[in-house]
């Protein structure tokens, strides 16, 4: 329901042209496109049938019918046949998403893009702000690789990727076929079936060395779906360690940058999180880099494997003779 | 929301879109349905009231007289607020679709999803716009993130707690701008007297917008982008030389930004990078944990060491 009269309006001021241009669509379906209930349909139905011109005559008034099957049809409104223009707050979003798409060539059409935010421009009721940048995405370049996706896809062809796993610092090799593209906050990445791991896995565009279209028809089993997007980019899998981490306040971005589930937090602000992970070696180092302002609650041995790493760094600096506190320069600068 | 009061504004704009004469607010009050009944005050409030919801829904209101002999203004909206025809093509249906797809499930879906509705209505086809094989979206997960696009677009500097110094800070928003995954604001500090970058996510409590709307002026030439990435990724620190010993096989991440690979023996190679912001390569080498060992610069070196020393302590 429409939190206002203005907002109830607006609808009204679209539903009429919709349904203008949709002669006898069923009310089910008009409901569904405006996100109302049936019975909410039925009022606004009533309602529009009660406007008209001035004067007020039968002639003057909107016709609406529902027929006995539930097909609406509208007719004599051809005054507000046409929906309005959109405003700045409607438009902005799609300008927004549009100009990330623009930084995005390779992934998307980068013509059809700039085409359509022309065309869009000439929708607006005011173009004024549209030089203004009250919302900006940045996004990660990727290279050339998103050629190669791109046509794999096109082409439903399989790919044979070498992908770099920053979290183990290797470089892999692997046979994929891609599903889709997708472009989260900023971020590109292939989703796709990986053969190697028999499982839809998802690869940072930034993070494929080299992509290759193979000759091999893009195969994926009837299983290999994309995941919903909207339950978020990381879908921690079965099997996975997890890890809880006491993070004091310099060390709290660890909670924003990673998935982490059970947040708590203390009295003196410390969080307590679960991370869940396949592979607990990142974590290690990870804690190396958070010195102090990071502890780990569970499972012990990670803070013996974190203490061992340490030692085995301290120990190539000593061997090396670079482990002097006072730290000259090795080079000539 | 009252049916009544839905139904006065629809007959209102329909009367305002027929007409080219412009008329009057007593011609109004006898002939729209729903202000017959009125008394003077009652009638000029309520005119007023529904004129301004109109504004705010952004259907523009023409004042004007008919002829040199009105001394009375009179209303009309212009017929060209409406949406003209249109046509897009399949490619630009398809990457208009992805657009307002971008936002489901964040604070501006609302407004995208009321954008393709209209222009469903106008008759563009967006439900049957052809999947591109891309799917895209922008969270917004910062509670912050309201308040200050309602301040940025409306001008108004704000005030808020931010985490980091503890202390309110009064800004003016220039612009907010989503990188990798976080949102942040870039504006005038007035406290400060510079311009700061803000992560929404360590704002604290409420937003509090503060002052006249339209206050805020964004510098000629501000590109918000290039602020942020500037605060974010040290872009504007001065480059750094650094000179590391990699373990063969290993640190794969930074073999890729270095411009120079050297043998150095069985078990090392030399790796020279140039980089910005000393404290992100002492993170990086660090997370590298005992596959790299630092040469130089000397400062890095000494604050890797002092970082390697807590850690093998840590428990005796």
């Amino acid at each position: 329901m429409a939190a206002t009269s203005s907002a109830h309006l607006a609808r009204l001021l679209a539903l009429v042209p919709y349904l203008l241009r949709h002669p006898g669509i069923p009310l089910a379906e008009a409901a569904r496109t405006f996100g109302v209930s049936q019975a909410e349909l039925r009022k606004d139905l009533n309602l529009i049938y009660m406007c008209g011109l001035p004067g007020y005559y039968p002639d003057d008034l909107i016709e609406v019918d529902i027929g006995p099957s539930g097909r609406i049809t509208v007719s004599n409104a051809d005054v507000i046949a046409r929906p309005l223009r959109l405003t700045r707050d409607e438009a902005l979003p799609l300008i927004v998403a549009l100009r990330m798409f623009a930084d995005l060539p390779g992934v998307i059409d980068r013509h059809a893009v700039d085409s359509a935010l022309a065309k869009l421009e000439d929708a607006l009721q005011d173009a004024s702000f549209v030089d203004a940048q009250p919302v900006a995405v940045d996004v990660d370049p990727h290279g050339p690789v998103a050629t190669a996706v791109r046509e794999a896809l096109e082409t439903k062809r399989r790919l044979r990727l070498r992908y770099y796993v920053p979290s183990r610092d290797e470089v892999t090799e692997r046979d994929v076929d891609p599903l889709r593209l997708e472009v989260v906050d900023g971020r590109s990445y292939l989703e796709g079936w990986c053969r190697r791991a028999e499982a839809v896995r998802l690869f940072r565009l930034d993070r494929i060395l080299e992509a290759r279209v193979l000759d091999a028809p893009c195969e994926p089993p009837p299983e290999a779906a994309p995941r919903d997007l909207d339950a978020g980019i990381f879908q921690p899998g079965p099997g996975q360690i997890a890890v809880t981490l006491r993070l004091e306040r310099p060390a709290h971005w660890v909670a924003e940058y990673y998935p982490c589930e059970e947040i708590e937090t203390s009295d003196d602000g410390a969080l307590t999180v679960v991370l869940r992970t396949p592979d607990t070696r990142w974590v290690r180092r990870l804690l190396l880099r958070l010195g102090e302002a990071a502890r780990v609650l569970d499972p012990p041995e990670l803070a013996a494997e974190m203490r061992t790493e340490a030692e085995t760094a301290l120990r190539s600096y000593q061997e090396l003779g670079l482990d002097d506190f006072d730290a000259r320069p090795v080079a000539p600068n | 929301m009252s049916a009544r009061k839905t139904e006065r504004l629809l007959n209102l704009v329909i009367c305002l879109l027929a007409t080219r004469r412009y008329l009057t607010a007593d011609y109004i009050r006898r002939n729209v349905a729903g202000y017959q009944d009125l008394g003077d005050e009652a009638f000029k409030r309520k005119f007023e009231r529904d004129k301004e919801e109109l504004r705010e829904l952004g259907i523009p209101l023409e004042v004007g007289t008919n002829s040199v002999f009105d001394e009375e203004p009179g209303y009309r909206i212009p017929r060209d607020a409406q949406l003209p025809e249109i046509s897009f093509t399949p490619a630009e249906l398809s990457v208009l679709a992805l657009a307002a797809r971008t936002w489901q499930h964040a604070v501006l879906g609302a407004p995208a999803a009321e954008a393709r509705l209209k222009l469903q209505a106008a008759g563009i086809p967006l439900d049957e716009a052809t999947p591109t094989g891309v799917e895209a979206r922008l969270r917004i997960r910062e509670p912050a993130f309201e308040p200050l696009f309602d301040a940025t677009c409306a001008g108004r500097a704000v005030r808020f707690d931010y985490r980091e110094a503890g202390a309110s800070r009064e800004v003016e928003p220039w612009g907010l701008v989503s990188w990798h995954g976080a949102w942040y604001l870039a504006g005038y500090d007035r406290m400060r007297r510079d311009v700061r970058v803000f992560r929404l996510s360590r704002i604290v409590g409420p937003v509090e917008p503060i002052g006249p709307e339209g206050a805020v002026r964004v510098p000629e030439g501000t590109d918000v982008r290039a602020l942020v990435r500037a605060a974010v990724e040290a872009t504007e620190s001065p480059e750094i030389e650094a000179l590391l010993l990699v373990r063969r096989g290993t640190g794969i991440g930074l073999r890729r930004d270095a411009w120079r690979v050297e043998p150095y023996d069985e078990r090392w190679e030399l790796v020279s990078l140039r980089v910005r912001g000393e404290l992100r390569l002492i993170d990086e080498i660090l997370s590298y944990g005992s596959d790299v060992v630092v040469l130089d610069p000397p400062s890095v070196r000494a604050a890797v060491l002092a970082k390697l020393r807590f850690a093998a302590g840590v428990g005796g």
